[in-house]
């Protein structure tokens, strides 16, 4: 790496003692480029065996890495810590401008330890940190002002990052994410629970360091030839709707998970579509910094009030297939409105959309099964396909109003555990399920993904490719390609590129863009990147405890349909068993 | 003569090429040494505000210069004589816009071109070069996705 790289500044900052410095960690980012590399050794220094996730012992790594801010999307930070949600690895990334912000402060990674006595937030100002009282912002019912509120009384319009907690985080429930920059997350598996189990409401990051190139001509020529690829019809279905154009052709093959995975088809999709979403609601197109694709997709949601003729409100509200599934299909909901109105009161709140949609749809089925009743859930009575009636099980859940909506803050597995219904609570390993009911190598995927979010593997493009081939891919086969494209994924995470830049950044680009940032690698080098954060975090899960061969998995997969057809039980039982030894090869 | 004009900030997006794109220009990668800045207009759900210098015709910021370092650009703005600029910020008080920025490594304004490189790489529109010879006839150079030439 260059001498001197800003990147391999690592700040460490102590919530205990409100104290912090920064120290040269060239050792991490010469061999590992920096994200998931980095961040999986920074958590293994400072997260002590067996650490409580949710003590002042956890710490918070956020990393980026080589390539941030040089080049076009590579505006992805990655979040390292232990889960509260799965007491294991917890790996989260987000974008916005945390990756830029970070960069530009003149870091490449972030500690946070410790845990304050009263609500703070931290304003990271290049290298100098501030400790800021956040008691005013503690316990703010929408996350949409705390924003505004810290905005307003922090530098850094434009360039700055601002990753928060909502009152999901503050009340520890396990799956509560942190949100920067209004609409994006890091969503999985409880970051925002440890944020809030150290009383830190916000990190503010920004700064006006200079990024060095090792070779402005090389670097200029390569950075033409990815921007032209950026603007390729490789990146064109992000470009145009977004995530959301998934809806229509998952469920045209009985992929897409609806009312609780009791069928992999929805009713009437038009409107809440891709398409339909970009038809009626678009309202505005928003990007992570540094990504001309600008995939985000806002919709405008007017409605009057009720007591008030001729008032209306309008609120600017995000979609993405994985919300449009969980918030929506899941949950029986084809109507966009009550999709949108559902997905405000989370991300209000800051839940992950996912576990929460999960969890909705449980509940909902537990309730028709008689697991459950009005006295449970306070008065609430669920029906697919209504969001009132979620959204107050939603804000019941942050209020943690009696045992039962206690038990609903620890996630799908636990509620099934306290009240019954576990055959149909759909959990993988402790973590609810991603969008994609396609066929084996999805729910493989979700099993073994070492990130563990679910989100993170190829599970569901290998069933696709299987499906349009016609052909069975021997279980075999599937997990050594699973494992393989996971293990280049990890690459990726190091550089940190988006996962949706895949296309773009192949090894021989990758090598290219990392030399003009002063990294002599050669794509065997990548391999052996790969192979080694693969095994790097698949080490530190063993050592909290993550068993391969007990992962557990609803009995539903195999009652519904999947787009490849029936899931054998046994045979996929086998196939865990294969993966179990592929993942601890090497 | 041309000059850069923003065109339609409804679409932009806040992606940020633009900047990093202008501080290429000198082989910098950074979002501070770029004459052009993006910001949202009161949160990024409202959109954003793109600031980058308006080619004045008769420019305040050259009017306050006390060392004549900023002389008139043909097309409107101002072209900085860096040898003759002593560094007092006037300029950046002087333009109402805010669309004098610094270097703060030689203690001296950034000042826009006019060159066009940033509206190469903004994806969406928002920015182009706009011809004004004639007054009063603005017209649209076509530049967007015409070409991903940094020039
Ligand atoms: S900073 Fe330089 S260009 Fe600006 S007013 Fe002062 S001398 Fe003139
Ligand atoms: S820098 Fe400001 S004052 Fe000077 S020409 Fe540009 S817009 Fe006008
Ligand atoms: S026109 Fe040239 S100098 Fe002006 S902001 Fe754009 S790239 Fe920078
Ligand atoms: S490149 Fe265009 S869309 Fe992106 S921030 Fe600049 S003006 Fe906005």
């Amino acid at each position: 790496m260059i001498p001197g790289d800003p990147l391999a500044n690592v700040l460490y900052v102590d919530l205990s003692r409100r104290s912090y410095r920064v120290e040269r960690r060239e050792d991490l980012f010469a061999d590992d480029i920096g994200g998931a590399g980095a961040g999986i050794r920074l958590l293994d220094e400072n997260c002590p065996v067996g650490a409580d996730p949710l003590g002042p012992d956890n710490p918070i790594v956020l990393t980026v890495g080589a390539l941030t801010g040089l080049f076009p999307l590579a505006s992805k930070t990655v979040a390292m810590f232990k889960s509260p949600h799965t007491g294991n690895l917890g790996e989260s990334h987000g974008g916005g401008r945390s990756a830029v912000a970070i960069r530009s402060a003149g870091l490449g990674a972030i500690v946070i330890t410790g845990a304050s006595s009263s609500p703070v937030w931290i304003a990271v100002h290049g290298h100098d940190v501030f400790f800021r009282d956040a008691d005013t912002v503690w316990g703010m019912s929408s996350l949409f002002t705390v924003g505004r509120v810290i905005r307003d009384n922090e530098p850094g319009a434009g360039v700055r990052s601002i990753m928060r907690i909502g009152r999901a985080g503050e009340e520890m429930v396990s799956y509560a994410c942190v949100t920067t920059e209004t609409y994006r997350h890091f969503g999985r598996l409880g970051l925002g629970a440890v944020f809030g189990s150290k009383k830190l409401k916000a990190l503010v990051v920004s700064g006006a360091e200079v990024i060095p190139t090792a070779d402005p001509k090389a670097y200029k020529r390569t950075y033409k030839e990815l921007f032209a690829a950026t603007q390729s019809d490789v990146m064109r279905k992000y470009h145009d709707l977004g995530t959301a154009e998934n809806v229509t052709p998952l469920n045209a093959i009985g992929g897409l998970p609806t009312r609780n995975l009791l069928s992999g088809r929805m009713p009437d999709t038009e409107r809440i579509s891709g398409e339909g979403l970009a038809a009626h609601y678009l309202g505005r197109r928003l990007a992570c910094a540094h990504c001309p694709v600008g995939c985000i997709h806002i919709a405008a949601l007017r409605e009057p009030y009720t007591d008030d003729p001729y008032f209306y409100k309008t609120r600017m509200i995000s979609y993405d297939y994985e919300p449009i599934f969980s918030l929506g299909t899941l949950l029986g909901i084809n109507d966009p409105e009550c999709y949108l109105r559902l997905m405000e009161t989370v991300e209000a709140l800051g839940l992950d959309c996912m576990s929460a949609g999960a969890v909705l749809a449980w509940a909902t089925e537990a309730m028709e099964h008689g697991l459950i009743t009005e006295n449970d859930t306070d008065g609430v009575h669920l029906v697919w396909g209504e969001d009132a009636p979620y959204r107050a099980m939603v804000r019941g859940i942050v209020d943690g109003k009696n045992d039962f909506y206690l038990a609903l803050r620890r996630g799908v597995a636990f509620a099934a555990q306290q009240y019954g219904g576990e055959d149909f609570a759909l959990s993988f390993a402790g973590h609810e399920m991603a969008g994609y009911h396609t066929g084996p190598a999805a729910h493989l995927g979700f099993l073994f993904g070492a990130r563990h979010s679910h989100c993170d593997n190829a599970g569901y493009s290998l069933d696709q490719t299987a499906l349009m081939s016609g052909a069975t891919v021997p279980l075999e086969e599937m997990a050594r390609s699973l494992v393989a494209e996971e293990r280049w994924r990890q690459v990726l995470s190091s550089l940190v590129v988006c996962f949706f830049a895949r296309g773009i950044y192949k090894p021989e680009q990758t090598c290219a863009a990392l030399a003009s940032a002063g990294f002599d690698v050669a794509p065997a080098d990548l391999d052996a990147l790969g192979r080694r954060v693969y095994r790097a975090k698949y080490d530190f899960k063993l050592r909290e405890g993550f068993d391969p061969a007990a992962v557990a998995y609803p009995d539903r997969i195999f009652a519904t349909r999947s787009a490849a057809g029936l899931i054998d039980r046994a045979e996929f039982a086998r196939a865990v068993s294969v993966m179990s030894a592929e993942v601890l090869a090497d | 003569m041309t000059r850069l004009d923003v065109l339609d900030t409804d679409r932009c997006v806040g992606c940020q090429c633009c900047i990093f794109a202008c501080a290429r220009r000198n082989d910098d990668v950074s979002l501070s040494l770029a004459c052009i800045k993006v910001r949202s207009a009161g949160g990024i759900s409202r959109g954003f505000r793109v600031i980058v210098c308006r080619a004045c015709e008769d420019p305040p910021c050259a009017k306050v210069c006390p060392e004549d370092a900023l002389t008139l650009r043909k097309g409107g703005g101002v072209t900085l004589i860096p040898e003759l600029c002593i560094g007092c910020g006037l300029c950046r008080q002087a333009c109402i816009v805010g669309a004098i920025h610094w270097d703060s490594r030689i203690n001296k304004p950034l000042i826009c071109i006019h060159c066009g490189t940033c509206a190469l790489h903004c994806p969406y529109g928002v920015l182009g070069l706009v011809r004004n010879d004639r007054p009063g006839a603005l017209a649209a150079v076509p530049s967007r996705k015409a070409s991903h030439d940094p020039g």
